[in-house]
């Protein structure tokens, strides 16, 4: 089972088996809590009240969980984990509180999942976003409610020389740039630029040209590809300056633009030699003309550099 | 409470016992929290802020600001940059909304690297 399948079977299984926290709201974990972030809001002791923003401390697995069985997030976590998405942060935290929590009172938390989202590149590495919805409970009365969303990711380097377990996952191969995935629709396109042409498809029934690359055409719905080799001219049709974050492989900034060829179709591509002339020297319209980037024995990129409008060529 | 009112900058040092104590009280035991060698095998710089003390920061500055008798109704925050250990965090927050007894306070907690924290805290005042 892959992993999208993997979250979609634990999205409908829905509210997970309820977690009942550790201790009831107690005075002890509350001081501890606002000693440890300076908060001298006398409210709370005062009125016998935990703080709103502790809710999710009460039903924390803790340092030795008892079981996750059930769990949507532990679930989803042990999917991640073994397909080397090892390291975790959370980036967003929703948290909405009915009323406050008394001492001795006791909470339960249901959870569900409500996305994951993934593979995606992030500063940090490849990795899947994990969205869940919690409420919190005192008997039947949900108290709060929380979105709140992690990413699970594959740190990057050198495979992990961790002590103990989780057992390292096998290291991905050393990321030197983003590498395109080839199908059998897009292999000739890839064929091409490693034998220095730019290749476009074209459908074998009604000879409209299209990219990127696909098995049916658009106008006719053929299942006839073929390609021609573009002259490797065209202009620039909108661009956009990377500043951040950083990307495997590019020296920031960078400039990618959509280029519109000669023969009509649009490509994506990074524009060459920005950093020496100024990023600023890009603008719509302009004319490029395509390069061929070899990165190594598997892969040729396309680019493009900024022709001169009077044309050497 | 008006619609534009700024709040006063709150300073928080974010030293290794200040990420280490909040991790604890949080009851989050992630080894990024507290053990910078496996948090550096993980690609991190150092150990780094949990984000429910990240939440309890956010509810603190504006508590702190609003009083006692304010009633959080709703935190919520999304995370930019790692808050790592050595980092100086400054909070800052603007009154967007006022409404009855209602007040919306946007929150933004920085750092050397930029910020750390943005996010949206809705309290009530209690007459």
């Amino acid at each position: 089972m892959n992993i999208t399948e993997a979250a979609a079977r634990i999205a409908e299984a829905g509210d997970g088996s309820p977690r009942r926290g550790r201790d009831p709201v107690n005075l002890p974990m509350i001081r501890n809590w606002l000693e440890a972030l300076g908060d001298t809001n006398p409210r709370y002791e005062a009125g016998s009240l935990a703080p709103p923003a502790m809710v999710q401390v009460w039903t924390m697995h803790g340092l030795h969980p008892a079981s996750t069985a059930g769990d949507p997030l532990s679930a989803m976590s042990v999917v991640l984990d073994e397909a080397g998405f090892t390291s975790v942060v959370a980036t967003n935290s929703e948290q909405a509180y009915h009323r406050e929590l008394r001492l001795g009172e006791q909470v339960e938390v249901r959870s569900r999942q409500r996305d994951a989202a993934g593979p995606k590149r992030t500063a940090l590495g490849e990795g899947w976003f994990v969205t869940t919805e919690s409420t919190w409970y005192v008997g039947t009365e949900a108290v709060a409610t929380m979105l709140f969303r992690i990413l699970k990711y594959r740190p990057p380097g050198p495979p992990e020389p961790l002590p103990s377990p989780p057992a390292a996952p096998p290291a991905a191969p050393p990321v030197d740039v983003l590498r395109p995935v080839v199908s059998r629709d897009t292999a000739f396109f890839w064929d091409g630029t490693a034998a220095g042409e730019l290749r476009i498809q074209r459908c074998g029934e009604c000879g409209a040209l299209r990219h990127p690359p696909g098995p049916a055409c658009p106008e006719c719905g053929a299942l006839k590809p073929e390609y021609v080799v573009a002259a490797g001219t065209g202009e620039v049709y909108s661009y956009v300056v990377h500043h951040h974050p950083p990307v495997p492989g590019r020296a920031l900034p960078f400039v990618v633009a959509l280029v519109e060829l000669t023969e009509g179709v649009r490509m994506v591509g990074e524009i060459l030699g920005a950093r020496e002339f100024g990023v600023g020297e890009v603008s719509i319209g302009a004319p490029v003309r395509v390069e061929f980037v070899r990165v190594d024995g598997e892969l040729t990129l396309p680019a493009w550099r900024l022709a001169d409008p009077e044309g050497e060529r | 409470m008006n619609p534009g009112d700024t709040l006063p900058e709150l300073t928080v040092e974010v030293s290794p016992t200040f990420i280490v104590s909040t991790a604890i009280a949080t009851r989050d035991f992630q080894d990024v929290h507290h053990d910078r060698d496996r948090a550096v095998q993980r690609g991190s710089k150092d150990i780094f802020l949990n984000i429910l003390a990240t939440t309890g920061l956010v509810q603190r500055y504006v508590t702190g600001w609003a009083g006692e008798r304010a009633v959080v109704r709703r935190i919520a925050i999304r995370l930019g940059v790692p808050c790592y250990a050595y980092e100086t965090l400054t909070f800052s927050g603007t009154v967007t909304e006022v409404a009855d007894s209602a007040c919306v306070i946007e929150v933004t907690g920085r750092n050397s690297l930029g910020d750390h924290v943005t996010g949206t805290v809705v309290i009530e005042v209690q007459s």
